[in-house]
């Protein structure tokens, strides 16, 4: 039996992984709540995300707290990235069979790919810890990061702020109908697209942010988008697609399998996570929080 | 006697499947009129046809004068037409009031109609404000799916089957709600398969049949005359 100490370890690392991950996932989530599209590019965004974050800090300059800045920049310039895309090429695809929006997301994945290695290389790129986040403190015999702990928390509020988005203001009450029934909503005298152009916005934003954030703790290097859309997919799925707390609790139980997961079978830690999934599916086929979907 | 909307000559098809073969008809301002047919003649096309849910493959749909034939259904409703569709089509997790703010928000088209008014209306939907529209029964949710259209402030309103599967007793007090309605001015458009319910409440009648218009003339006709109703309307 592993020492406690050890074991709380892994249950943080777990976490900090988890609400990483839930930033991002929460976008594919609700873009895909609203949009009915898995966008395969989101885990591109999220690169972009960390390589303007990083080309941010260079025209910066290595300023105290231009961390924030650059983070926020990057995850602002990627949402603008996400809703040109959405408003000049995806919105023509909406007729169109989800073959034909699945594909085109998919090519995104590569000239994006392609674009980040023409403009930034093939070599790791690093951001470094914002000076106001550089300590750490113990806890039950283990050393956590206070920009660890910043991101534990920054996952929940999200999530809240998301919610209250959602339910207590007005573009988020016409956001649920369309969700409901998008045709009824646009008979209603809405017009539909640009709310899909919002969201879309919205969700980018979001892999942006995640990618920004995951900098000082991840080197930045080519690869990164793909490995991130499979983990953030195997999330969504688990939680419920469209669904934001299912989400928030497939980051979690994700974040958690992976820890300990590890621990159990070393070289197969990214196969209990499948497991994971396969049962949960078996389980319950439109994930824990998840629910069929209507028209 | 101008129209405010005439359809002319309107051919609509889902895929492959024709649906209505030349419908052609005309509401007049503050008209109540009634699509009378049995189920799958076309009334609800027609319905989405005029909406722009369905796009007519030719023929013109005219409001005030403009062809808006292939509309989008966010233009048509804020040029003032407002549906109520057949299967009422409540967003189910929203609340009540909700559901009548969204309404709101969507369209933003001036007049009238507040969530108060509505209330006013359908007092039944004050006392269920804060309740999920999916927990409504069918008459409550009737109700509240013609609040919400109203919340658009339609100058006229497109009412599918709005007595479909609702208990008599019901029934009858939505026919005051919806003559209370016609009296303060709207136009309306009714489809209805029984005819209890739309010679109650129509001015004139177009009785449909296999997607084209088998008959057209006053409701009064039909109330009298027993022998023509069953002509036009037997099953």
């Amino acid at each position: 039996m592993p020492e406690p100490a050890f074991l709380f370890g892994q249950f943080v690392g777990g976490l900090t992984a988890a609400m990483f991950l839930f930033m991002i996932a929460a976008g594919l989530s609700l873009i895909f709540g609203v949009l009915r599209i898995l966008n395969f590019a989101h885990g591109s965004f999220y690169m972009f995300g960390a390589y303007l974050a990083w080309q941010f800090m260079r025209w910066l300059g290595p300023g105290t707290e231009y961390f924030w800045l650059a983070a926020i920049g990057a995850a602002t310039g990627v949402a603008m990235i996400g809703v040109a895309i959405e408003r000049l090429l995806l919105c023509r695809l909406y007729r169109r069979e989800e073959l034909y929006q699945l594909l085109f997301t998919y090519g995104f994945v590569l000239i994006l790919a392609d674009i980040a290695k023409i403009v930034w290389g093939t070599q790791q790129l690093s951001v470094s810890r914002p000076p106001s986040l550089s300590g750490s403190f113990e806890i039950l015999g283990t050393t956590v990061p206070h920009y660890n702990l910043f991101i534990i928390l920054l996952g929940p509020s999200i999530a809240l702020a998301l919610w209250l988005l959602m339910h207590r203001t007005g573009v988020g009450r016409l956001i649920r109908a369309a969700v409901l029934d998008r045709e009824m909503l646009g008979a209603l005298g809405a017009n539909v697209g640009g709310l899909y152009t919002i969201m879309f916005g919205v969700g980018s934003f979001l892999a942006g942010l995640g990618g920004a954030l995951v900098t000082p703790v991840k080197s930045i290097v080519p690869g990164m988008d793909v490995e991130v859309i499979v983990e953030v997919f195997i999330i969504v799925v688990i939680g419920g697609l469209g669904s934001l707390w299912g989400t928030f609790l497939g980051a979690f139980v994700f974040g958690q399998v992976l820890a300990f997961g590890i621990l159990i079978m070393p070289r197969f830690s990214i196969f209990s996570v499948f497991a994971l999934m396969a049962i949960i599916l078996i389980w319950r086929p439109w994930g824990l929080l998840g629910r069929p979907l209507s028209r | 006697m101008s129209a405010l909307l005439a359809l002319h000559d309107i051919h609509t098809a889902y895929g492959l499947s024709r649906v209505l073969f030349g419908i052609s008809l005309e509401i007049a301002a503050g008209e109540c009129v009634c699509l009378l047919g049995r189920n799958g003649v076309g009334k609800t096309t027609t319905m989405r046809s005029i909406m722009g849910l369905t796009r007519p493959s030719s023929g013109r749909v005219v409001w005030k004068g403009g062809d808006i034939a292939g509309w989008p259904p966010h233009r048509v409703a804020k040029a003032g037409i407002g549906l109520v569709p057949e299967d009422r089509r409540v967003f189910a997790e929203l609340t009540v009031w909700e559901n009548l703010d969204v309404a709101q928000r969507a369209c933003r088209r001036p007049g009238p109609w507040n969530v108060q008014r509505v209330y006013e209306v359908f007092p039944k939907l004050r006392e269920l404000a804060d309740r999920q529209a999916g927990f409504l029964s069918g008459g409550e949710q009737q109700m509240l799916t013609i609040g919400r259209t109203l919340m658009c402030n339609p100058e006229l309103l497109l009412l599918d089957e709005p007595s479909e599967g609702l208990a008599p007793l019901v029934v009858d007090r939505l026919l005051e709600q919806v003559g209370e309605l016609k009296q303060q001015g709207l136009t309306i458009l009714l489809a209805e398969q029984g005819v209890d319910f739309s010679l109650r409440l129509a001015d004139r009648v177009y009785v449909l049949e296999k997607g084209t218009v088998r008959h057209s003339g006053p409701a009064l006709e039909l109330r009298e005359d027993a022998a023509l109703r069953d002509r036009l309307l037997a099953l």
